[in-house]
Parts: structure tokens; sequence; C-alpha cells
């Protein structure tokens, strides 16, 4: 009786193929939605003057644009320290060391920091630059403390890609009578380079978004930063404070149509150079 | 007297604890093609690497005895490896084009060395690949991607890369090995040709390929040289055992 209800392998595949396409549904109808909803309440909020006049009465008038220009600071100055540190860091692990303990506790120590609450950075970003290196609440804090945010992710992906370099390259470079510096700067790297900008990029989405580690350490002035000792606020935080403070969500979705719209964009064209730079150096 | 261009003595080498060359005497001459020939593991490929010291960058490589090329103990702590790796250029089993342009590949040695006159660069891109035989072939488009090429060309285009060192010694780890037979007749017609201003080390797992185009020949097994001589009399009369059953297929 019993063997009477199994399904026939057949049918048992197509169960399992509509429900993990359903799955899977899931995750871009979410994406759907969300996109969707800020388009919505956003786009009707866009125009050249929000973006290029400065917000006034709090942000209840005007535009965004000192928020814009804070974050691409922000994101700049984090990239600026991190990408070296990070893509080093790797260089390091993979080329200059062979695999052992303190390897080990390196890349371990990478995630662990990578595993951390962004509050957190923010927390320690206070502490350490607003405070007791006195860069005051400013773009330098927040640049920096969202380097050491991103910086588990660059050093991860830098490191993948510089794995994934044949090991054939590095001996016939060698074999070419090069050091090791050359092999790491003219073989290793370039080969990695699309590797390493995916790290890159996904690094500049996490950092144009970051609210909680930049609301410490950048602050919040509205005006437009003069030195990267100002104080000044990121679009995200923009965002959260209209909102929170219920002070014009219609200018609140405008501004997140703007940061979606822009790390959207960040994406789509980097992955359009990143395709080209691969078929210029691979076969077909 | 022949001229002797790489002397090898009381020499091994040792992976770890397992030893991979043992107490090898060889002398190389001058502007000979040397064929070596011998059954997998047998440390044919491990010897080439010995020579330019490819093999550093293995972890756990170790050596005892001595390498003279033209006098030098090249394992001396004083011996610049980027500089003897260009003294002896080296060709592996797999094409290993650069993932570069064709150019690229070919001034890629001397670029290191801080060559930048473009006049000389061009006339030296020309003079490699028409050494090699490639030239007639690519000479349209060298700014393509060297991994656009076919595998005979690919390994044409490394041997290129290889003259633009200017070495003295070419060392060639199994090269046809994954080539069709024209290519590999190709190759060997421009081994034939080198041969007057290079010396030639030709590590081969086809035994006809030693007896077309070696001068003389070595044959390796497990680790030791059992004997080398001329071509001729490996092939027709070794002194060894064991060398005739190679050379007959008995095993290997």
């Amino acid at each position: 009786m019993k063997k009477h209800f199994r399904l026939k392998p057949r049918a048992e595949q197509k169960v399992i193929q509509i429900l993990l396409y359903m799955m899977t549904s899931v995750a871009i109808l979410v994406l759907i939605f969300i996109l969707a909803v800020i388009l919505k309440n956003g786009l009707p909020q866009l125009s050249l003057e929000f973006l290029t006049t400065n917000p006034a009465h709090m942000g209840r008038e005007g535009g965004i644009f000192s928020t814009i220009v804070t974050t691409i600071y922000l994101t700049f100055i984090a990239l600026l320290v991190a990408t070296p540190l990070g893509v080093g860091t790797a260089i390091y692990l993979t080329e200059y060391t062979s695999e052992r303990v303190v390897t080990r506790i390196i890349r371990f120590g990478a995630e662990c920091l990578a595993g951390i609450p962004s509050i957190i950075f923010g927390l320690f970003g206070f502490i350490l630059f607003v405070n007791k290196l006195k860069f005051g609440w400013s773009i330098l804090s927040g640049g920096l403390t969202l380097a050491f945010m991103v910086l588990p992710t660059i050093i991860r992906t830098s490191e993948e890609a510089i794995k994934s370099v044949p090991a054939a390259y590095r001996l016939a470079s060698y074999s070419l009578g090069s050091t090791r510096w050359q092999t790491v700067t003219k073989v290793v790297l370039p080969s990695a380079a699309p590797g390493i900008a995916t790290g890159v990029v996904l690094s500049i989405g996490r950092s144009i978004g970051e609210t909680a580690a930049v609301i410490f350490t950048a602050g919040s002035a509205l005006h437009l930063p003069s030195s990267i000792f100002s104080s000044g606020r990121t679009m995200s935080v923009h965002f959260y404070i209209l909102a929170r403070e219920g002070i014009s969500m219609p200018k609140a979705y405008g501004t997140a149509a703007v940061l979606v719209i822009a790390i959207l964009m960040i994406n789509i064209i980097t992955y359009y150079l990143m395709g080209k730079y691969i078929s210029r150096t691979s076969p077909e | 007297m022949r001229d002797t261009a790489i002397q090898v003595v009381n020499f091994s080498h040792f992976y770890g604890q397992q030893q991979s060359l043992k107490n090898l005497n060889l002398v190389i001459y001058r502007r000979e093609i040397l064929g070596i020939i011998g059954p997998a593991r047998s440390g044919k490929s491990t010897f080439l690497t010995c020579l330019n010291r490819l093999n550093d960058l293995v972890p756990g490589s170790r050596v005892s005895g001595n390498i003279l090329i033209d006098g030098q103990d090249i394992y001396q702590p004083e011996v610049e490896v980027a500089a003897l790796r260009r003294q002896l250029g080296m060709v592996f089993a797999t094409p290993v084009p650069l993932p570069m342009s064709i150019y690229d590949n070919v001034v890629f040695g001397p670029k290191l060395q801080g060559q930048t006159n473009r006049g000389e660069l061009d006339r030296l891109v020309e003079d490699c690949l028409e050494k090699a035989g490639l030239w007639a072939e690519v000479k349209d488009r060298l700014k393509i991607s060297a991994l656009k090429l076919s595998g005979g060309q690919q390994q044409r285009l490394c041997l290129a890369r290889v003259l633009a060192l200017k070495p003295e010694y070419i060392l060639l780890d199994e090269p046809t090995s994954g080539l069709d037979p024209i290519s590999t007749m190709k190759i060997e017609d421009t081994l034939r040709l080198l041969k007057k201003d290079y010396t030639i080390i030709l590590v081969t797992n086809n035994t006809k390929q030693a007896a077309r185009v070696a001068d003389r020949t070595a044959f390796f097994l497990m680790g030791e040289l059992v004997e080398v001589n001329e071509t001729g009399i490996i092939f027709t009369r070794p002194s060894d055992k064991r060398t005739e059953n190679y050379i007959e297929g008995r095993f290997g």
C-alpha cells in the first residue's frame, strides 16, 4: 500500500525542480519588490536640481548635493587606504609565505574582522580616529573606519583572485629571469585584476551604503565638506535621519533612489569593463 | 678536444627525503644538442630545472655536488639566479604563453632588463620569431593575445621568447609532447638550425625524437645516468642492457 504513494523518479525530479525554482524566485522577487518601492516613491523626486543643490531646512527643502559629495569623498578615502593594504596583504599571504600557522592566523583574523557588525566599527572609529587621534567627526575619520570595514573583503577576494592565476605563469615568468616582485607585478597582478576589481566594487557598494559606521565617525553636518577634516553627511546617513526624524519622507525616498541607482550603475559598468578586460587577455 | 660548456660533478637532488637524482657525472659540450631520454620519473625534467635553478621554487628541494656552467659553480651564494635563468632559457612541456600579446610575450624578458628602445625591440621580435619559425604566420597580428594561437604556434612563441633573452643554453622539457606531427617537425627543424649558435639540452619522452635531432644522447633511469654517448652509438650498440631494453620498448 505504502509503495503505491511513492512518486516516480521522473515526477520526483520535477517536484524538486519546481521547489528549487520557487526558492530562487523568492530571492529575485524580494530584490524586485525593494527596487519597485524605492523607485516608485523616489523617482518622482529626482531632478537635476535635486542632485545639484544643497539641502535646506534640515533636508526638508532643496537637494542632496553635499551628501553626494561627502559619500564620494568617504568612499574614495576608504578605497584609497583599503585597496593597497588589502592587495598587499593578499600578495604577502599567497606569494611571499608558504602556508603555515602564521598565515592561517592572519587569514582567520581577517575572516573575523569581516564578521564584526558595522556599528562596532563605528564605535572603534569613534574611539580611535575621532577621539584618540583627534581627527574629530570628519571625512578622514569616516573614510579610515570604512577602510577597515571593507579590508577583509578586499583581502579575501584578492587572495582568491591571485590563487587562481595558473602556477605555470609564475614558472614561465621566473624562467625568463624575473624576480619575485617582477613576477607579481608583471604577471600575477594583471591576471588577477578582474578578481581584485570585483572585491573593490563590492567594497564601493558597501561603503556607499554604510550608515552605522559612518554616523559615529563622519558626523552628520549638512554643509559641503571643505577639507578631509570637515564633518559631513553621507547619502545613507541623510536618508536615515530624514526618515527617522520624520523630516521628509519624499526627500528620503529620493535619496534612497539615488543610492540604489548609483550602486546598480557601478556594478553594471564594472562588469562591462571586466568583460572587456577578460576578453582581451584570454582566448575566444 | 671539444669545448666543455657544462660540467656536472657528483650531483644529487632531493625532494624532502626522496632522492630524485643520484650522483650524476656528465659533461655537456658547447653547440651540441644533448638528448635526454628515459621513462617517467627518471629525473630528466628535474635535471633541467636544476640547471636553471627553477627547482629552488619547490619547497623541500635540496642539492649536493656541483654543476659548473662556463666554469662557474651555479649553486654558490654569489650567483644571481635571475641572470642564470636568462643564460639558460627554458621551454616547458605544455606551451605557456603569458596572457598578453604575441609581441609582449617576446619582449617580456628584455623589458625586465630595462630595454625600452622601441626600434630595437621591434627588430628583436622579428629576429626571434623568424628564428623560431613563426614570423611568417604572425607578422600581421603581433598585437593579438598569444592565447589565441594554436598549440604548436604557442610552443614556437615560447621558443622565440627564450631566444629574446639571448641565452647561451636552451633547455627543452618535452617540448613537443602535446603537439601534432607537423608542429613537432617544425620545432625539430628549428632546433637543428639553432644548434650553430646555442647549446641545447632536449628532454624527450619520444626516443625517436632524440635519434632524429640529438648529437649525443643520455639515458636516465630512476634518477641515475645509465649512460651517455653519441646518439648513433646509443641507438645501435648501447653498452648497458637497460638502455637497450628501453630503446627497444621493453619497458617504460
